[in-house]
C-alpha cells in the first residue's frame, strides 16, 4: 500500500511539472508582452522595447525561464514561495492568490455538494421509475442543461433572479399573483406525482396532497408577507421536524421499526424544544465574542453525538439503525434550528445602509464595507454565493444525473438484487440498503473530474459575477499578456486535479473492497 | 431459430430473441442501425432542426463570399428602422399582430447592423467550428486510441500518459492559451487548435475497445491470412469500433460549440470583425435592459445547436447499442398482460 502511494505520488508530481513545463512553453507563445508597445508612436519606442526585454528577460531561452519560475514556485514547498510578479500593477502574485484561490475553493465546493446530492437524488428516482413521464422529463431537462451556455444563463440569472427580485422585494406588497401560486403548486403536485408513481387513485392522492400542501404553503407565505420578511418560526421548526423524522424513519429503516421512528421523534422534540433555550446560546456566544464557524460547527457536531445517544438509549431490534434514524433526523432539524437565527437579522441586514434593501447581489463575493456580526455577515455571503452557485450547479447536475441513473439502472438489474427481493425484503430495504449504496459508488470515479470541470466553468461565472477568485485572475492575466499569474493559476488548478485523482482512487479502493491496489 | 436442445429455463429468452431476430432478418449492420436511429423521435426531430438550421444559415447570407438571399450583410451599419426593435412579430393566434417578418425580423443593434445577419454568420461559425473539431479530434483521438490499443505496451504507456496530461486541466484553460494564441487568425486556426486538445476523452474510449477487439478470433483470423497491422486496424478492428466512435464524436461536437461560444465569449475565441454567437452575447450583455433581443437570439441559436447535435448523439447510442430493444408503452405492456393472462386462464 504504502509502495503504491509514494509511486503515485512521485507519479503525479511528474505529471504537474511536465504540464506545467507544456503550458509555460504555450503561454508564452500565445502571449505577447509587447503588444501595447508595437503599436506606439512614441518617438523611443525602440528603447522602451529594449527596457521591457530586459525587465522580462525575453531575450532569454523560454527553458531558462521556465527553470526559473520553477524555482520559485518549488519554494513554496518550505514557506518561501515566489511565484514571480504581476509586472503591469507590480503586485507579486502570492498576494493576487491570497483571497483568490478560497474564493474559487468556497465557490467550486458549494456548487459539488449541492450538485452531487441533488443530482444523485434525482437520477436515482429517475432510474426507479425508468420509461415513465417523470424520466422522459428528467431526461429531457440533463439534455437542456447540457446545452445551456453557462455566461447566459449566469446573465439570465442576474436580469432575473438578482435585480427583478430585488424590485419585486422593493414594491409595497411582495405577494406573487393567485396565477403563480395556483400554477406553481400544480407543477409541484405533477412533480411529486410523477416521482412517486403507484396505482391510479394513488397517483390523484399524491397530486391532490402535494398540491394542496403547497398551494397552503404559498398562501401562507403571501399572507405573512414572507418574501420581503423571512422567518421560520417555531411553529413551522415543530411541524416540519416531526415531518422530517417520518420522512428520515421511511428512508431509513421503515415504519415498522417502532423504535426508530420513536427516536427520530425524540430528536425533533428535542429541536422544537431547544429552539428558544438556543437563542440565549447565540446571544451569549455573541456577547463572549465566540460565534463564528468553528462554533456552529462545533455545535452540530454536538448535536448529530446527542441525536446517536438519543437512538441508541432507545434501542429497539438493532441499536444502530435506531441511531442512523436519530442522527439522520437531527441534520435537517439542527440546519433549520441555525437558518432559523439566520433569517431573523435578515430585516437588519436588508436595511443595512451598504445593502438598501437589494439583497441578492449580482457582483463580488461580499458587499466591501459591511458593518454587522457574524449573522449579517454570513447572510451577505450566502446572498452572493446564491447565483454563481446556482450557474455553476447546473453545469454538473445534469452529469451526476446521468451517471447516477445510468449506474442505478445497472445494479437494479444484478442477480444480488433479484435475491434480497426473492427474500421478501421490502423495496425499500432493496432500494435503500442494497441498490444505493452500490449506485453511489462510481460517482467516486467522476466527482474528481467533474471538479476540474466545474474550475474551468468557475472561470466563466467569476467574470460575469466579478468575483475575483482564480478563474477571473487567470483570464485577466491572460487577456493582458502577463505569464505569471496565469502559470500560478495553472500550477494550482494542475495540483488539485492530480489530488482530486488521487483522493478519488484511495476513496474507490476504501469504499471498493474487490478493489485491491497491486503494489 | 428456437433450438429443441435448449434447456427449458431459457426458450423464453430464446423466444424473444427469435422475434428480435425476425425483425431484423437479412438486414446489413448498417441498415439496422439506420433503421433504429430513425426510430428514436428526438433524434429524428434533432437531425432535421440541425439540417434546416444549416441550410437557413448558409443560404440566407451566403459563405465564402458568395451572396445569400438575405438583403443584408453582418457588418454593414444600416439606418436604423422601427427603432431598432425586432420586426418579426407572431401570428395572431399565438397573441401577435399578425405574422409578418419586415425588414428586421431579429431586430438591430446600436450601430443599425441587422442581427438576423449576425445570427446567421454566428450559427454558421458555430457549425464550421463544431465540424472542424470534431473531424480533428475524431482522426487525432482515433489514431492515438488505436495505436496504444493496438500496440500496448510503452507505445501504450506513453500515449495513455500524454492523454492524462490533456486531461489535467479543464479543457476551456487549455482553449483559452490555445485561443490567446490563434483565435485572431480567424475560424480555421482555432477550430484546428481547438480540435488538437479536444480528442483525449475519445482517444481513451478507442484505446479501450481496440484492447478488447485485438484479442477477437476474427483479428487472429485476419493475421494468419497475412494482413499487416495496418490492414487489420483498417479493415477488422475500426469498423468494429465505429459505434464507440461515432456516438462520442457527437457527443464531442456538441461540447465544441459551447467550448467556441464560451472562449468567444472570454474573448480568446472569435475576434471582429468575425462573428460568433458567444461573441455576440458579450458585446450585447450591457445592453440587456434596452434591446434584450440582441442577447436572446444568440443565445437560443447556441442551444438549439448544441440540443440538436446532443439528442442525435443519443439516438445514434441507442441505434449502435445492441441491447437496446424498442421499449413497450405502459399501455401497451398492460394489453400483452391481459393476453397472456386469458387464453392461459381459459386452457388450465
Amino acid at each position: 500500500m504504502v509502495v503504491f502511494f509514494v509511486k503515485r505520488l512521485l507519479m503525479s508530481l511528474l505529471v504537474v511539472l511536465v504540464s506545467t513545463l507544456l503550458m509555460y512553453v504555450l503561454v508564452d507563445i500565445a502571449i505577447d508582452p509587447l503588444f501595447d508597445l508595437r503599436t506606439s508612436t512614441s518617438p523611443n519606442r525602440e528603447e522602451l522595447i529594449a527596457r521591457r526585454v530586459a525587465e522580462l528577460r525575453l531575450d532569454e531561452p523560454v527553458l531558462v525561464r521556465y527553470l526559473d519560475w520553477l524555482r520559485g514556485a518549488s519554494g513554496c514547498l518550505y514557506g518561501q514561495c515566489d511565484l514571480g510578479s504581476n509586472w503591469q500593477s507590480d503586485q507579486p502574485v502570492t498576494a493576487l492568490l491570497g483571497g483568490a484561490i478560497l474564493t474559487t475553493i468556497q465557490l467550486v465546493t458549494a456548487a459539488t455538494v449541492l450538485a452531487i446530492v441533488l443530482g444523485a437524488f434525482v437520477g436515482i428516482v429517475s432510474a426507479l421509475r425508468q420509461y415513465s413521464g417523470f424520466d422522459y422529463s428528467i431526461t429531457f431537462l440533463s439534455f437542456l442543461l447540457y446545452s445551456l451556455p453557462v455566461f447566459w444563463v449566469a446573465v439570465l440569472a442576474k436580469v432575473f433572479l438578482a435585480i427583478n427580485f430585488n424590485n419585486f422585494l422593493g414594491r409595497d406588497s411582495s405577494t406573487l399573483g393567485w396565477l403563480t401560486v395556483v400554477v406553481v403548486s400544480v407543477f409541484v403536485g405533477l412533480t411529486i406525482m410523477a416521482a412517486l408513481g403507484g396505482s391510479r387513485t394513488r397517483r390523484l392522492q399524491v397530486f391532490g396532497a402535494a398540491a394542496g400542501i403547497t398551494l397552503v404553503l404559498l398562501v401562507y407565505l403571501n399572507l405573512t408577507n414572507w418574501y420581503a420578511n423571512p422567518s421560520i418560526g417555531i411553529v413551522i421548526i415543530a411541524l416540519s421536524s416531526v415531518g422530517w423524522a417520518y420522512v428520515m424513519t421511511i428512508l431509513s429503516t421503515g415504519l415498522r421499526n417502532r423504535k426508530a421512528l420513536y427516536s427520530a421523534l425524540t430528536v425533533a422534540a428535542l429541536g422544537a424544544v431547544l429552539w428558544l433555550p438556543m437563542l440565549y446560546v447565540w446571544q451569549y456566544a455573541r456577547s463572549a465574542g465566540i460565534l463564528g464557524w468553528p462554533l456552529v460547527l462545533g455545535l452540530f457536531v454536538v448535536a448529530l453525538a446527542v441525536a446517536a445517544g438519543v437512538g441508541y438509549a432507545w434501542g429497539g431490534p438493532d441499536r444502530g439503525s435506531s441511531a442512523r434514524t436519530a442522527v439522520l433526523t437531527a441534520i435537517p432539524v439542527s440546519m433549520m434550528l441555525f437558518v432559523d437565527r439566520l433569517l431573523q437579522s435578515w430585516q437588519s441586514y436588508n436595511d443595512n445602509i451598504a445593502i438598501r434593501g437589494r439583497p441578492i447581489a449580482t457582483i463580488g463575493r461580499v458587499t466591501p464595507n459591511l458593518q454587522g456580526d457574524f449573522w449579517i455577515q454570513t447572510l451577505d455571503v450566502a446572498t452572493h454565493l446564491v447565483l454563481p452557485t446556482a450557474t455553476l450547479v447546473l453545469i454538473s447536475f445534469a452529469t451526476y444525473t446521468r451517471y447516477t441513473r445510468a449506474s442505478m439502472l445497472e445494479v437494479m438489474n444484478q442477480d444480488y438484487i433479484r435475491t434480497a427481493r426473492s427474500k421478501g425484503l421490502t423495496e425499500r430495504t432493496v432500494v435503500m440498503r442494497h441498490a444505493f449504496r452500490n449506485a453511489l459508488l462510481p460517482l467516486a470515479s467522476i466527482v474528481p473530474v467533474d471538479i476540474i470541470t466545474l474550475i474551468g466553468g468557475a472561470v466563466i461565472t467569476e467574470t460575469v459575477f466579478g468575483w475575483f477568485g482564480m478563474g477571473r485572475l487567470f483570464a485577466a492575466s491572460l487577456a493582458d499578456n502577463v505569464i505569471d499569474p496565469v502559470m500560478a493559476y495553472i500550477l494550482i488548478v494542475g495540483i488539485l486535479a492530480v489530488l482530486a485523482n488521487f483522493v478519488a482512487d484511495l476513496v474507490y479502493a476504501v469504499l471498493d473492497p474487490r478493489i485491491r491496489v497491486a503494489a | 431459430m428456437s433450438l429443441p436442445t435448449d434447456p427449458p429455463g431459457t426458450t423464453e429468452d430464446t423466444n424473444e430473441n427469435a422475434i428480435e431476430l425476425r425483425s431484423v432478418e437479412g438486414l446489413s449492420q448498417g441498415q439496422i442501425v439506420r433503421r433504429k436511429f430513425f426510430r428514436h423521435r428526438g433524434a429524428v426531430v434533432g437531425l432535421a432542426t440541425l439540417v434546416g438550421l444549416m441550410v437557413l444559415a448558409y443560404t440566407s447570407i451566403g459563405i465564402f463570399g458568395s451572396p445569400g438571399w438575405w438583403k443584408w450583410d453582418p457588418t454593414t451599419p444600416l439606418p436604423v428602422q422601427n427603432g431598432t426593435d425586432p420586426t418579426l412579430s407572431l401570428p395572431g393566434w399565438l397573441g401577435g399582430s399578425g405574422f409578418a417578418i419586415g425588414d428586421h425580423p431579429f431586430g438591430q443593434d446600436e450601430i443599425g447592423r441587422d442581427i438576423f445577419a449576425r445570427t446567421m454568420r454566428g450559427t454558421q461559425t458555430s457549425i464550421n467550428i463544431m465540424l472542424l473539431i470534431s473531424i480533428v479530434a475524431a482522426l487525432v483521438g482515433i489514431v492515438v486510441g488505436a495505436l496504444a490499443g493496438f500496440y500496448r505496451g510503452a507505445a501504450d504507456n506513453a500515449l495513455m500518459r500524454l492523454t492524462d496530461l490533456f486531461l489535467t486541466f479543464p479543457i476551456i484553460v487549455i482553449g483559452a492559451v490555445l485561443g490567446k494564441l490563434a483565435g485572431g487568425s480567424g475560424t480555421l486556426y482555432l477550430g484546428l487548435a481547438l480540435g488538437a486538445v479536444s480528442w483525449p476523452t475519445l482517444a481513451r474510449l478507442v484505446r479501450g475497445e481496440f484492447l478488447t477487439l485485438r484479442e477477437r478470433e476474427f483479428v487472429d483470423a485476419a493475421r494468419v491470412a497475412g494482413a499487416s497491422d495496418i490492414r487489420i486496424m483498417r479493415k477488422h478492428i475500426i469498423p468494429n469500433a465505429m459505434g464507440v466512435i461515432i456516438v462520442n464524436t457527437t457527443l464531442l461536437a456538441s461540447a465544441a460549440v459551447l467550448l467556441e461560444v464560451a472562449l468567444s465569449y472570454l474573448g480568446f475565441g472569435i475576434r471582429s470583425p468575425d462573428v460568433s454567437l458567444g461573441q455576440m452575447i458579450s458585446e450585447y450583455q450591457s445592453a440587456f435592459s434596452t434591446r434584450p433581443w440582441l442577447f436572446w437570439w444568440p443565445g437560443l441559436f447556441i442551444i438549439v445547436i448544441a440540443l440538436t447535435v446532443n439528442f442525435i448523439g443519443d439516438g445514434l447510442r441507442d441505434a449502435f447499442d445492441p441491447r437496446q430493444k424498442k421499449i413497450p408503452s405502459e399501455r401497451e405492456m398492460r394489453k400483452a398482460l391481459q393476453d397472456e393472462k386469458s387464453p392461459a386462464g381459459t386452457t388450465s
